[in-house]
């Protein structure tokens, strides 16, 4: 322990801590900008620097580890003035049309300078425009609102592994940048959108989908139907003013109504279909001893991935569609049979903690009547919260709801799907309970849980050990498609998600998402998993009755042509 | 004698890519007392000798030596930074360009003390005849075998790579120096760790200026407590002066420290040309303070330049005469900042641009008191909180010429605001 002092109070700290985290740990607050819990220390925007009395310069708080006798200041007039200066300066050349942003009065810049009393900037405004990038279905970089930190470069490179944006040019042409300046579609950009998820500004959004939703809500003609991901039951409170991880699943299904969606749906239910398709498939080229390891397909950031970066493995990807998808193909088919409603008018929404979802659900393969999309819309958490506060919803007074019938059945497993581990484990769920023709003694496997970046495991299939892996972030994803492709893969299941923690750390999330955020959602997903009566996919009633009045077989003809789908090599 | 040749005693008197001339001018026979010696031996020589580092910092040379010396990692580099960028500044091409085997003997001491196993040159891209001469050089010591592998038979393995900089300038900060080598661009990086821990590719890394270098045989041929003797109780030793501007003899001068910087511009430069005034002068190079006429009879001293708020070790003098307008040169200095700067962090990447901004107002008599303190607050933010030394110098100019030349500033406002009224 050392002992220092800030602001004239002796304190007592842990060594090698930094400033930043002591005075956090004391209730003091020094503002930071490009700082992130879990990314890199990069000290860019000195915003954080503090006087330690002796010492000419300032130093920031972030990247300076506090030492015996320090006698620090982060609040004299000189560290205040600093501050303020700075934050005039990046002001200065920046395009803060504030009321038109999507990070209005959550705008980590925004609330700086509120902080700072800046009320009139002494500096030239310099900024100059620059093109918008829309080019994607999923993300759109607005440079103009960009205050170069760095923490996107840092996600996309540290986390990701994909380096699809990197810091170019220098000095006051610096920007954040794909390679040779290309529009986002047209690079190796997974759209995971972990990038708008961490950016302090409004310089990297999801591409705003509401009003195509509003549009839908409005037009009497549309039969409206909207389905929740299992993530997003335990994040959305979050952008309502909730605390973090509140299961609002009640409350969410009254918003939705409220918001004047005919039915609400639960993709849980697709996810529990998810796992008979997946387990099937698993279960007969486990039997055939072909195409092993099988790895998941529900994560479109990792599909997109493997398709540009790893086409090699792509007869490894289970066929099998997201539970996203699968929804809206059944939507478009057998729910608009059983309604008698004509599948033009069904216009479907899905609420994604993902941003890949959106290209997802664009893509022409996902289309049953080969014109339109399944899936008619996707809106990420936030731009979910969005439509609530615009319809004056006071979300926290709800009364809550129950998920419109006959589908509400819906599984444990299922509910599992959101975090890391939870697909391997819905699975195995089943998959160990079909092949060892007896029930599980355990359906808690606890290996496959946690925020460890590569996870392995072993089941036994009769006398047969079976080795399975999980991994969560492209960058932990790497090393496994590496295996694979070299044919040294001791495994035979692998599951896949792109985002730190797995869905509940999407990119769609809301913001602030740290891994102590994403530890909470994952402890109220696994709270649902035991708080629910089925807990098993196969044994999910609802799910049976789909395959014996729809369906037919799991992996029959009918599921093959609506349930599963194909990747192509898009390497460039 | 004004100068004292130490490190220039060979120029002029052997060819400079000639080993066999280097050598019969004593050449090596450091390096090679060195050998003789314990490896702590070298470095406490150089302890005593109490030589401060010659890019411009003026951080004690010993202690990167220890820190070094200290470090398990393998392997460790010993790097020379002859990005030598900063406007005014010449004397390390200079001394490549006539001696460059004293700047291999040099690495080679300091590779010997530390255990040291890779040593790169890392040359300012606008510099093609020093760094030709520098690759001649090396080559010629592993003819010789003073680098290789078992150098001179003792066991000892060192190899010098030549490499070129690519003309950005903040590639002379050491972190930068560390980025551009690795083959990223050349932005600085967040400190600590300091290269002697983590420097290229994460391992243990001595950087040094080229003339500190040239210092080490000087060094330990004399020893570290003659060495001592020579300059001020702060500053040991010579510094190479680049001597440019509006004086007649322009040129690199190596003097002892403390010489008072009025002698070097008039008896070494022979002063300013017939008809001028000498109006200012800047010292270390854009980086550096802007002083007027009465503060000449300060000497060279690190310390005395510290005062500054600057650090000038380099040993460039910028001699500026009457034809010359104060704000002009602040502009002109302030586009050079703007243009070189990395744009990492945001007190340089902006302040630098809005600097100009200011400063073009007082070009263009739209200046007003509020322009003066904003100025004066941002220059002194600039300093105090930018990440590297680009940053926290390139307002230096403006905050000394704040100091020293205040009234013309006010003038200046005076006269905007005749011009509004009129």
């Amino acid at each position: 322990m050392i002992q220092i002092t800030i602001n004239n109070r002796v304190i007592e700290a842990k060594e090698h801590t930094t400033i930043l985290n002591i005075a956090k740990q004391n209730n003091i607050h020094i503002p930071t900008l490009c700082y992130y819990p879990d990314l890199d220390i990069k000290s860019d925007c000195r915003i954080c620097v503090v006087e330690i009395v002796g010492q000419k310069g300032l130093v920031t708080a972030c990247s300076t580890t506090a030492r015996e006798g320090l006698e620090i200041r982060t609040n004299s007039p000189r560290v205040l003035n600093a501050r303020k200066t700075i934050t005039e300066l990046i002001l200065s050349n920046h395009d803060a049309n504030c009321t038109a942003c999507v990070r209005n009065m959550r705008c980590e810049l925004q609330s700086l300078a509120n902080r700072l009393g800046i009320d009139v900037n002494r500096f030239e405004d310099v900024h100059e425009p620059k093109p918008v990038d829309d080019s994607s279905p999923s993300l759109v970089r607005d440079m103009n609102r960009c205050i170069k930190c760095g923490r996107c470069v840092d996600v996309c490179r540290s986390v990701q592994g994909c380096s699809v944006l990197d810091i170019m040019g220098r000095g006051h042409d610096v920007t954040v940048s794909t390679a040779y300046g290309k529009p986002l579609r047209e690079v190796f950009c997974t759209y995971c959108g972990q990038c708008s998820s961490v950016c302090p500004v409004g310089a990297i959004m999801e591409k705003d989908d509401t009003d195509v939703v509003w549009g839908a809500l409005h037009d009497a003609q549309k039969h409206v139907i909207v389905q929740i991901a299992p993530a997003i039951r335990v994040s959305l409170g979050e952008e309502l003013g909730l605390h973090f991880g509140g299961i609002v699943t009640g409350k969410l299904i009254a918003a939705l109504k409220m918001l004047g969606f005919s039915r609400v749906f639960d993709t849980n239910f697709t996810a529990d279909l998810t796992i008979i398709e997946e387990g099937h498939e698993l279960i007969k080229r486990l039997e055939e001893g072909k195409n092993l390891p099988v790895i998941t397909s529900c994560c479109p950031g990792w599909i997109n991935y493997v398709e540009h970066q790893y086409p090699e493995i792509i007869h490894h990807l289970s066929s099998c569609k997201s539970p996203q998808q699968m929804f809206g193909a059944l939507a478009k088919t057998y729910y608009a049979q059983r309604e008698k409603i004509n599948p033009d008018d069904i216009f479907v929404v899905s609420i994604m903690p993902c941003t890949a979802k959106k290209f997802e659900a664009s893509r022409p393969e996902m289309s049953v009547n080969g014109k339109d999309p399944d899936v008619n819309a996707v809106l990420t958490t936030r731009e979910l919260a969005k439509m609530v506060k615009q319809m004056g919803i006071d979300f926290d007074s709800l009364k809550e709801e129950k998920f419109d019938k006959p589908d509400e059945v819906t599984s444990g497993a299922a509910a599992i799907f959101g975090t890391t581990g939870g697909v391997m484990e819905a699975a195995l769920r089943t998959v160990v309970e079909i092949l060892n023709h007896q029930p599980l003694d355990n359906i808690e496997f606890e290996t496959v849980r946690g925020m460890t970046g590569f996870k392995e495991a072993e089941v036994m299939i009769g006398d047969q050990p079976i080795k399975v892996a999980v991994v969560h972030t492209l960058g932990h994803a790497k090393a496994i498609a590496e295996q694979v492709k070299n044919g040294t893969s001791p495994y035979a299941f692998i599951e896949v998600m792109a985002c730190p923690g797995g869905c509940v750390g999407g990119g769609g999330q809301p913001y602030g998402t740290t891994e102590e955020v994403v530890r909470e959602r994952i402890h109220s997903i696994y709270s649902i998993d035991r708080l629910t009566r089925i807990r098993k996919s196969h044994d999910n009633a609802a799910v049976s009755n789909l395959y014996s009045q729809y369906l037919g077989e799991p992996n029959g003809e009918m599921a093959h042509k609506l349930l599963h789908t194909h990747y192509t090599n898009k390497r460039r | 004698m004004i100068t004292m040749p130490l490190l220039t005693r060979r120029f002029g008197k052997i060819k400079p890519t000639s080993i066999k001339d280097y050598m019969a001018h004593e050449g090596y026979e450091a390096f090679k007392k060195a050998l003789l010696m314990d490896r702590i031996e070298v470095i406490e020589e150089i302890e005593q000798s109490r030589i401060r580092g010659r890019g411009g910092a003026g951080f004690p040379a010993h202690i990167k030596l220890i820190a070094l010396a200290k470090e398990k990692a393998t392997p460790k580099y010993v790097i020379c930074n002859a990005d030598e960028g900063e406007p005014g500044n010449f004397k390390d091409r200079h001394l490549m360009e006539h001696d460059p085997h004293a700047v291999i003997e040099g690495m080679l001491i300091a590779a010997y003390a530390t255990r040291a196993t890779h040593g790169v040159i890392y040359i300012r891209g606008e510099y093609q005849h020093a760094m030709d001469l520098m690759r001649q050089a090396v080559e010629a010591a592993y003819q010789e075998n003073l680098l290789g592998d078992n150098i001179l038979g003792q066991g000892i393995t060192f190899d010098i790579e030549v490499r070129s900089g690519a003309g950005s300038y903040v590639c002379g900060e050491e972190f930068a120096l560390l980025e551009s080598l690795e083959g990223k661009a050349g932005r600085t990086r967040v400190k600590p760790p300091f290269p002697t821990e983590k420097g290229l590719f994460g391992k243990p890394t001595l950087i040094n200026n080229v003339e500190t270098f040239a210092n080490y045989p000087v060094i330990i041929d004399m020893t570290g407590a003659a060495y001592a003797k020579i300059g001020t109780p702060s500053s040991t030793g010579t510094k190479l002066i680049s001597l440019s501007g509006n004086v007649k003899n322009k040129g690199v001068y190596e003097v002892p420290f403390g010489v008072p910087i009025r002698t070097i511009i008039n008896e070494l430069g022979g002063g300013v040309e017939k008809g001028r005034q000498l109006k200012m002068v800047q010292l270390g190079g854009a980086c550096g303070p802007i002083i007027p006429e009465y503060m000449l009879d300060m000497i060279v001293d690190f310390d005395r330049f510290e005062e500054f708020e600057s650090k000038t070790g380099a040993g460039a003098i910028i001699v500026i005469d009457d034809r010359y307008d104060f704000f002009e040169l602040l502009h002109n200095i302030s586009h050079f900042f703007a243009h070189e700067s990395c744009g990492k962090c945001i007190p340089c990447r902006e302040g630098n641009l809005q600097l100009i901004k200011t400063i073009e107002k007082f070009m263009n008599r739209k200046a007003t008191e509020k322009d003066l303190s904003a100025l004066e607050s941002q220059a002194r933010v600039m300093h105090y909180t930018s990440l590297c030394g680009l940053g926290q110098t390139a307002p230096t100019a403006i905050i000394s010429m704040l100091y020293f030349f205040r009234g013309v500033f006010l003038q200046r406002i005076e006269d905007s605001q005749m011009e509004v009224s009129s």
